[in-house]
């Protein structure tokens, strides 16, 4: 076995050998900045709804990551550029084949009842959150990671126990994958593989999250919850980096109106909040220190119905093509959002790691360019002012979405005379519809499970749950299966990303972009990190 | 009149049983379920969960253990979306904060509307009539949900004397906001009714008898006008009062106070249908209640009416 040793560099050593600063007076100062730091260390935030679970194993949605990210740690943290720091982990060696990762635990992580994190809590935890008996909404992560058996165990045909994970000694994990991958580390930051304190868990049951009985591992323990209104964590005096932590509490408030939050941020109650769709402008203009908008790992873009029973105009590419190309994306990322979003000609996001956005030739085509050449494809079909195509547009009931879908119907008939009929539906409704293939044309949305192009490609796959479009091509699932493998998939990735714009089951419309207010004191938000993945042991108020 | 109790207390049990069995239908009827999301589920691990939570059983099991579980173990079952909690957590959570604001606004309503709808009716075509139906009319012009927004302008951010939302264990400040949103139209349609019903009993000869015998004005009102007065008042009251402290979706969204209106609502987008469920048989059975306790008030207020 050749092992390639990729010890991993820490900035964290350096900020251990610095003494921890005293906030009390208010005069004390960043470890390594030197900034002054403000007296009042408490950070708030707003999050838009109640997370279904704040269990690690059972977390299914980016706000709740938000939460268990601070109260676990796992394996591996991400820095403020999204790239891996040590976590729990201190390292790790890889086998030759790239099957078998062997990870170094640090021997001073501790779980806030002062018991160490040990490998086994780590195994304990993976297998829980594959097991048929937790039932856990993500539990296609474990199988995404392609750990050993994950498949079969949670199809219930394996027990649990014979996940490819296994703790060596207390210090040292062992995992095994059934498939190599070239992003596993990367997946290691996700909530789904933090540890769990199973001697919690068994004493409490479901309850074990609730404050007061919750046993976790990150810089922070959870003291209040109460759905709907607030949740409360407090610093971990057991957490092995807690001398370099600064913020004391962390609250985040569920406020379901974005206005509303507004305007509790403006009073001041808040230190970070959403800026409500088409109000980026104003806001910069007004708060210009405040008001921020970076890349955010998610894809816009509607899907064409591919069924064999789909719409037969739509079968036509070049149509596809035609609807495509009369589709102003500038406008709508200008106009209708402004919030610093930007036109997408790929389904990969442009600012995803290791990713080179292709040369798609529309992208560089003038506006007055693609309409000449959507009214020619169309034209040519055999649509026109007398034989005009008409369409069913569907979206999810939202303001946003409602003007994005305004704005297209109105490009495709001027540009086009496609008469579009536009019908928004109940979220559930919605979900329901666009699996069943009940539509012409309907709205999607994708974010990243991690920091890599087939995160979004994979959605192309003809196997692939989640191509709603049902659209087929062996060619392209060749190269997506290469690209599992290749030492450099981005080839693959920009053959598929070509293809998929010749083809057009999908519009790229736009990439995302996070657009938030954040308080003007508030220091250390990783505005480089794509995902978004933020830790509030990394955050600092300074004062003013 | 134990007679008349007992026997819309039976009556009740069926209603609920049916109020179950409609909700139930109604709720697979719609289309969606609790686990769909942007990101489909694989088949496994969708088949995994609907067998922890009972779905992979025919309906009408589905039905019948629910109301098993209900009647003998007053359980409820696990919400589907907050996997960590169950409905009787979200109710014990939920229904405390809603039952304190609307107790509140009910006060306020009552308090505010009759007084409003006394003072009209007495002073009817003065100054003070028209001042008390304009209040009542631009209350009832202006809904909770743009009455919240503009206190929370004023009283949060203009002149920061309020926080701008949240209940911090139900603390005083935090409950003025949502208070005056949720009892305004509510006080405006108890004062509109006072003073109508109030005016229709000060015409009455019965009335007319006390003034000419020289009972003081006072004295006719407190005394012999004030109890037929409430009638039509008491039969609004009742459905009013349930839609007080079972919440209002706009106050919980608004001020962000976590009860119960909220959880009904994202419930039933979420297909959430435990948590649909207990919140129904909860406002069923204090519907069914505080009906109940007008009918047996009637009787009280008015000799008249026997059961």
């Amino acid at each position: 076995m050749t092992l390639k040793t990729r010890l991993l560099a820490t900035s964290a050593a350096i900020m251990i050998a610095t003494t921890g600063a005293v906030y009390a007076d208010g005069h004390a100062t960043h470890p390594v900045t030197g900034e002054t730091l403000a007296s009042d260390q408490t950070f708030t935030y707003r999050d838009l709804d109640e997370s279904p679970s704040i269990d690690p194993g059972m977390a299914e949605d980016s706000a709740g990551g938000d939460i268990v990210r601070d109260l676990f740690e796992g394996l591996f943290n991400q820095d403020a550029a999204g790239n891996l720091e040590p976590g729990v982990a201190t390292g790790y060696v890889v086998s030759g084949d790239n099957l078998v990762y062997t990870f170094t635990l640090r021997d001073n992580a501790k779980w806030s009842n002062g018991d160490p994190v040990t490998a086994g809590d780590f195994e304990y935890a993976w297998k829980r959150a594959a097991s048929p008996a937790l039932a856990s909404p993500y539990s296609w992560f474990i199988e995404l990671m392609s750990v050993e058996n994950a498949s079969a165990v949670i199809a219930g045909d394996m027990e649990p126990s014979a996940l490819g994970i296994s703790a060596t000694d207390d210090t040292t994990l062992e995992v095994r994958l059934s498939q190599p991958l070239p992003y596993f580390t990367q997946m290691l930051t996700h909530y789904t593989t933090f540890p769990v304190h199973q001697a919690t868990v068994d004493a409490f049951g479901s309850d074990w999250t609730k404050p007061g009985n919750m046993v976790s591992n990150g810089a922070y323990v959870l003291t209040q919850h109460v759905p709907q209104e607030k949740l409360v964590r407090e610093r971990n005096p057991m957490y092995w980096d807690n001398e370099n932590t600064i913020i004391e509490k962390v609250t985040s408030l569920v406020i379901n109106d974005e206005n509303v939050a507004l305007t509790r941020y403006l009073a001041g109650e808040l230190d970070r909040t959403d800026v409500p769709a088409g109000q980026f402008p104003r806001l910069s203009a007004e708060y210009p220190a405040q008001a921020m908008s970076v890349p955010y790992a998610c894809s816009y873009y509607y899907m064409f119905n591919l069924r064999d029973n789909g719409p037969e105009e739509l079968k036509d590419p070049d149509v596809r093509k035609a609807l495509s190309l009369a589709i102003d994306r500038d406008i709508i990322t200008e106009n209708v959002l402004a919030g610093g979003q930007k036109s997408a000609y790929t389904f990969t996001h442009w600012a995803t790691a290791g990713f080179e956005t292709p040369d798609i030739p529309m992208a560089s085509m003038t506006q007055a360019a693609r309409n000449e050449m959507a009214k020619d494809l169309l034209a040519q079909a055999g649509y026109g002012a007398d034989n005009p195509l008409t369409i069913d547009l569907v979206y999810n009931t939202d303001e946003a979405h409602k003007s994005v879908a305004v704005a297209i119907s109105q490009m495709w008939k001027q540009t086009l005379g496609v008469e579009t009929t536009l019908a928004n539906q109940e979220w559930q409704t919605f979900l329901e519809a666009r699996s069943n293939g009940d539509f012409d044309v309907a709205r999607g949305g994708w974010c990243a499970d991690y920091n890599e192009a087939s995160t979004f490609l994979d959605l192309m796959q003809s196997a692939s749950g989640y191509n709603d479009s049902k659209y087929v091509n062996p060619e392209v699932d060749a190269l997506l299966a290469d690209a599992k493998t290749a030492d450099n998939p981005q080839a693959d990735y920009t053959a598929v990303e070509q293809i998929i714009a010749v083809d057009t089951p999908i519009m790229p419309i736009y990439h995302y972009a996070s657009v938030k207010m954040f308080a003007e004191n508030l220091e250390g938000w990783p505005f480089e990190n794509f995902q978004q993945n933020w830790y509030s042991r990394d955050l600092y108020k300074i004062a003013k | 009149m134990f007679i008349f109790v007992a026997r819309r207390l039976a009556v009740a049990i069926p209603t609920l049983l049916i109020l179950v069995v409609l909700s139930f239908v109604l709720m697979y009827a719609a289309p969606g379920g609790p686990f769909n999301s942007e990101r489909p589920l694989p088949p496994e691990v969708l088949r995994n969960i609907e067998a922890k939570y009972g779905l992979d059983q025919p309906f009408w099991k589905q039905i019948v253990n629910y109301v098993v579980g209900v009647v003998t173990q007053f359980d409820f079952g696990p919400s589907f979306q907050y996997k960590d909690r169950t409905v009787n957590d979200v109710i014990a959570q939920g229904f405390p904060v809603t039952l304190t604001y609307g107790f509140w606004s009910f006060v306020v309503a009552v308090t505010v509307g009759v007084s409003l709808g006394v003072a009209a009716a007495i002073k009817q075509n003065t100054w003070l009539d028209y001042l008390a139906v304009g209040i009542s009319i631009g209350a009832q012009v202006l809904p909770n949900f743009v009455m919240a927004p503009i206190l929370l302008l004023v009283f949060t951010l203009w002149l920061g004397w309020l926080p701008g939302g949240g209940w911090n264990g139900g603390q005083w400040e935090y409950l003025i906001m949502p208070v005056l949103a949720l009892s305004t139209s509510y006080m405006a349609s108890i004062a509109r009714i006072t003073r109508s019903s109030m005016l229709e009993v000060l015409n009455t000869n019965f009335i007319r008898t006390a003034q000419a015998k020289g009972l003081p004005m006072r004295r006719v009102i407190w005394h012999h006008a004030m109890k037929p007065a409430m009638l039509p008042v008491l039969s609004y009251l009742g459905p009013a009062f349930v839609g007080m402290i079972t919440g209002s979706v706009v106050i919980d969204v608004i001020f962000s106070t976590g009860g119960i209106g909220q959880f009904f609502v994202n419930s039933a987008f979420n297909r959430d249908y435990s948590v649909i469920m207990g919140i129904t048989i909860l406002v069923g059975t204090l519907t069914i209640l505080f009906n109940l306790a007008v009918d047996i008030l009637y009787a009280w207020i008015d000799p008249k009416i026997r059961y």
